[in-house]
């Protein structure tokens, strides 16, 4: 079976890969770009490890074919950083100890800047329901909650 | 003893690993790949219970990119154990297990595997493995296994039991054992109120969010290296190397990061398939279970069925108590039900007791550890029938546990006396919490738990070695679930006055860590810890003789004082001298300094946990939600308390989960029919309040900073504590879990129809 030439913009790079009609994004990005920091945990949408931005849209990568990529934009958390400095909400998890294996960091860092994108002054409640696609099964999301409001209020204070 | 004080200890460092995890840098066990490299996938029974008559592969290895197949033949038969602490692996059941040879014991066994050179083909090709079964009736329950006349899973099995028993052919009783003291009849006849009743927990599993993931490669001469993502990179290597009759000094384990485990990562599943292809078809083969592979395959804990009776005096003090455990075990033995008997009764002084726990093997997946395995259940029964008693005595829920709660000197249940203990200091912080004193609003029920937990010891080394611009690195093998090089390099800082985030600490393999049992029994802090600390000052007698060499004295003249070596003659040439001071000038007094470590200390002093949980519940649905949860915990001492915090709202959280709604659902002939995050519905961030905590630091003995092992006692109180305030809440006691809200909703209408009815 040929497989398919995927042009594509990858954190804010020009991207190309070849995949299988029926690949995943989840999985161009992981064997096709060997951009591994995208978690694969279910495969069925249910845990959010994937979670990627495209064009502005939170989506699982796994419930997203390859072939969709084609001339769109995708954000992973390869792209959340900027040159040497951590994203304010990396820096939040790492000062919050929200994370313990930190198999599904990735997936909330990127949820969790798609919910800032579109509402940068949540609540406690609105981060919880934002949040609810991704499962963390070490924390018990007390402090995950904590660093998302924490960067937050540290993006709004720098804004000013 | 006075209080030892810390400068480093204690504190809250960003841990090292941080940002290759923020940034997704960090790999785990699915993220390796090698040149030339195969894909393995699983061929999986898919009956509950059958005899595999023949397997053809024939057209399954036409299949074109199919370079290997292997099936329960392609395995040596093996005889021997391998010991892991308390307990010991059967190899012969763990190698059974991980590819059937002549019998598929429950749906998901692995009957073959293939390598291929893309999954696709390697898909492809499993879906053409022909195998004949002859179907057999399944069981899959307690209660049946034990009818006789029930169908027999291991035609050569026969009871465990302390004391023996006599044994009458075959059974699907696996273990029996029994723990007892005072006179148990006379215990009852001297109660003022006794309860009593039957509770049944369901199969649940860890729900860890990487699934199991491996590469094995095979070299030309024999050696053999196996990425993986484990609990236990030398149990890997061992396990692998006696199942597969290899030398395991051929063998090399490197642990990937790993994505959770709470036990579920200590047996190999993939890894001896991934070495076995990897040899037939000389090229690395990486395999990756699906999120529906490992609920059906690997895990989970043991469903149970618990019988318990206590019996107490007007004033609450316990004087009876009687208890049997009910324990599935899965397709093989060892279900935790002995560790569950242990853990029963353990935080309570009880004069009279007795208790039997039995494993019984039944049609579903071989359990595996799962976080205090075994305690949390019977946690569930002995916490709701205290609940009960103080309820029916109309005491105080704090003061009965206060009234009977042991301490330093009583002897726990399995025999010795309790060392140095912070049960009732725990319990003392939830009276005084301003959760216990605050109201317990409308709608909303309040119930408390306790749970106990040992803590393992086991083997552990670690080396720690100065570098010349005075920072350090230490280097152990556990692998870090939860922020443990963090509490390691927390441990060279303080007793190296090296600043901690000069400290590198790092998981190393088999071949260049020293041996040390598994990242499990909430042991790696405490036990790996201790090796940590006594490298550390072996750096420290060290660093002693480079400064007695530079002052030209003996090492007797110099001490280990305020974080630098000091003169115990100062002189004008003879100052102080900082481990950076002496770092400077190693290559002048003899090279570079290397401190070591093996330990293998006895249990840490045990853990004691209670919680408080809010739970609102709505009569028209069933539905349940905690609104306010607290955790206290005796953590002995906390070095980095952000993360043992983590420990314990990680633990309650998985407990409220298993308490309201986790479960595996059965169809009539054992398949699973929730295998997936969606109807195996564990907790969200929008099902939970913050879960609070209070640490309570009551030293460990023998432990240089008196650290406890912290991981596992926050899962046992949470079952109990849910249900107890699903008791407070509604009036009625439930002793099934989960609560989910059709089982809630069916006894609401049960006990009061109208009332439902009418929205009341």
């Amino acid at each position: 079976m040929s497989r398919l030439h995927i042009e594509t913009t990858v954190n804010g790079e020009p991207a190309e890969f070849l995949c299988a009609a029926d690949e995943t994004l989840l999985s161009g990005l992981r064997n096709g770009l060997g951009l591994t920091g995208t978690k694969e945990g279910c495969g069925t949408g249910d845990c959010g490890a994937c979670s990627v931005i495209m064009n502005d849209r939170l989506v699982a990568s796994c419930l997203v074919l390859a072939a969709e990529a084609q001339g769109q934009s995708v954000t992973t958390i390869e792209g959340i950083a900027s040159g040497t400095t951590l994203h304010p909400l990396q820096q939040a998890f790492l000062e919050e100890a929200a994370l313990q294996c930190g198999i599904c960091t990735p997936g909330f860092i990127v949820a969790a800047k798609a919910l800032l994108d579109v509402n940068p002054e949540p609540t406690e409640e609105q981060v919880r329901y934002w949040l609810a696609g991704n499962l963390c099964r070490c924390t018990g999301y007390d402090k995950i909650v904590r660093a998302v409001l924490e960067a937050a209020g540290e993006m709004r204070s720098a804004t000013v | 003893m006075s209080a030892p004080t810390f400068t480093a200890v204690g504190t809250r460092p960003i841990r090292h690993d941080g940002v290759d995890k923020v940034t997704g840098r960090a790999n785990y066990g699915a993220d390796l790949s090698l040149p030339g490299m195969l894909y393995g996938v699983v061929v999986r029974s898919p009956h509950t219970h059958a005899r595999i008559v023949s397997i053809d592969t024939s057209a399954a290895a036409k299949v074109p990119g199919v370079k290997g197949i292997v099936t329960g033949k392609d395995v040596p038969l093996i005889d021997a154990k391998l010991g892991m602490g308390e307990g010991a692996l059967d190899l012969k059941d763990l190698s059974d297990n991980a590819l059937a040879r002549s019998k598929a014991l429950y749906h998901g066994h692995a009957v073959a595997a293939i390598a291929a050179t893309s999954l696709a083909a390697a898909h492809e090709a499993a879906a053409l493995v022909r195998v004949e079964y002859e179907i057999l009736e399944p069981v899959l329950t307690v209660d049946r296994a034990m009818e006789s006349g029930a169908p027999i899973l291991h035609d050569t099995m026969t009871t465990q039991a302390r004391p023996p028993i006599e044994q009458s052919g075959p059974t699907n009783v696996a273990g029996r054992m029994e723990l007892r003291r005072g006179d148990i009849e006379q215990g009852f006849r001297d109660a003022d109120v006794i309860v009593e009743h039957v509770f049944r927990t369901p199969t649940s599993h860890q729900g860890y969010i990487e699934p199991h993931a491996c590469v094995a490669r095979v070299n030309e001469d024999g050696r053999i290296s196996i990425w993986t993502s484990t609990q236990g990179p030398f149990l890997v290597r061992d396990a692998t190397a006696m199942m597969l009759g290899l030398d395991a000094a051929n063998v090399k384990v490197t642990p990937s990061e790993i994505g959770g485990g709470f036990g579920g990562k200590i047996p190999v599943y993939l890894e001896p398939l991934a070495v076995l292809l990897a040899r037939m078809t000389q090229r690395p083969v990486k395999m990756v279970m699906t999120r529906d592979e490992v609920f059906r395959a690997t895990g989970p804990t043991s469903a149970t069925k618990i019988r318990m009776k206590m019996g107490a005096k007007r004033d609450g003090t316990i004087v009876a108590a009687s208890a049997s455990l009910y324990y599935e075990a899965g397709a093989y033995r060892g279900s935790p039900s002995g560790a569950g008997a242990m853990c029963a009764f353990a935080p309570y002084r009880i004069p009279n007791f007795f208790i039997e726990a039995y494993d019984v093997v039944v049609n579903k997946p071989k359990v595996a550890a799962y976080r205090a395995p075994g305690s949390p259940m019977a946690a569930l029964a002995t916490e709701s029938l205290i609940d009960e008693i103080a309820t029916q005595l109309g005491l105080d829920k704090v003061e009965i546990r206060l009234k009977n709660a042991v301490q330093e000197g009583d002897l726990a249940p399995y025999g010795p006396p309790y060392g140095r203990i912070g049960f009732r200091e725990v319990l003392e912080q939830v009276r005084n919490s301003d959760h216990w004193k605050s109201a317990v609003k409308p709608g909303v029920g309040r119930g408390l738990a306790c749970g106990f937990w040992f803590n393992a010891g086991m083997s552990s080394s670690a080396t720690v070695t100065l570098g010349a611009d005075g920072s350090a690195a230490v280097v152990t093998g556990n692998p870090d679930i939860g922020g443990t090089r963090a509490a390691q390099a927390l441990m060279v800082a303080e007793e190296l006055g090296v600043p901690v985030e000069r400290v590198r600490p790092s998981v190393a393999d088999t071949d260049t860590a020293g041996y040390t049992d598994l990242t499990a029994g909430s042991r790696t802090c405490y036990a790996t810890g201790m090796a940590v600390v006594e490298a550390s000052r072996d750096v420290r007698e060290q660093l002693r003789g480079r400064a007695a060499k530079i002052w030209g004295v003996p090492i007797e003249e110099t001490r280990w004082e305020h974080g630098r070596v000091e003169p115990v003659n100062p002189s004008a040439d003879r100052q102080p001298l900082t481990v950076a001071e002496i770092a400077a000038k190693l290559s002048k007094t003899g090279g570079p300094i290397i401190g070591r470590a093996a330990v293998n200390p006895p249990m840490a002093g045990p853990a004691f946990a209670a919680h408080i949980c809010d739970l609102e519940v709505d009569r028209e649905t069933g539905c349940s939600r905690v609104v306010r949860y607290t955790a206290v915990q005796d953590v002995g001492k906390a070095v980095h308390p952000s993360y043992v915090e983590g420990q314990m709202q990680g633990g309650a959280s998985q407990g409220i989960g298993w308490a309201l709604n986790e479960e595996y659902v059965y169809n009539a002939s054992g398949v699973m029919e929730n295998a997936g995050f969606l109807d195996y519905r564990m907790p969200v961030a929008s099902d939970l309040p913050m879960i609070d905590t209070i640490l309570v630091e009551v030293p460990t003995p023998g432990h240089p900073y008196g650290v406890r092992g912290v991981g596992e006692v926050p899962i046992v109180p949470p079952l109990a504590a849910v249900a107890n305030a699903m008791a407070d809440a509604t009036g009625i006691r439930f002793t099934e879990l989960p609560l989910s809200p059709p089982r809630v909703l069916a006894r609401l209408l049960e006990e009061a129809p109208a009332a439902v009815g009418a929205g009341a």
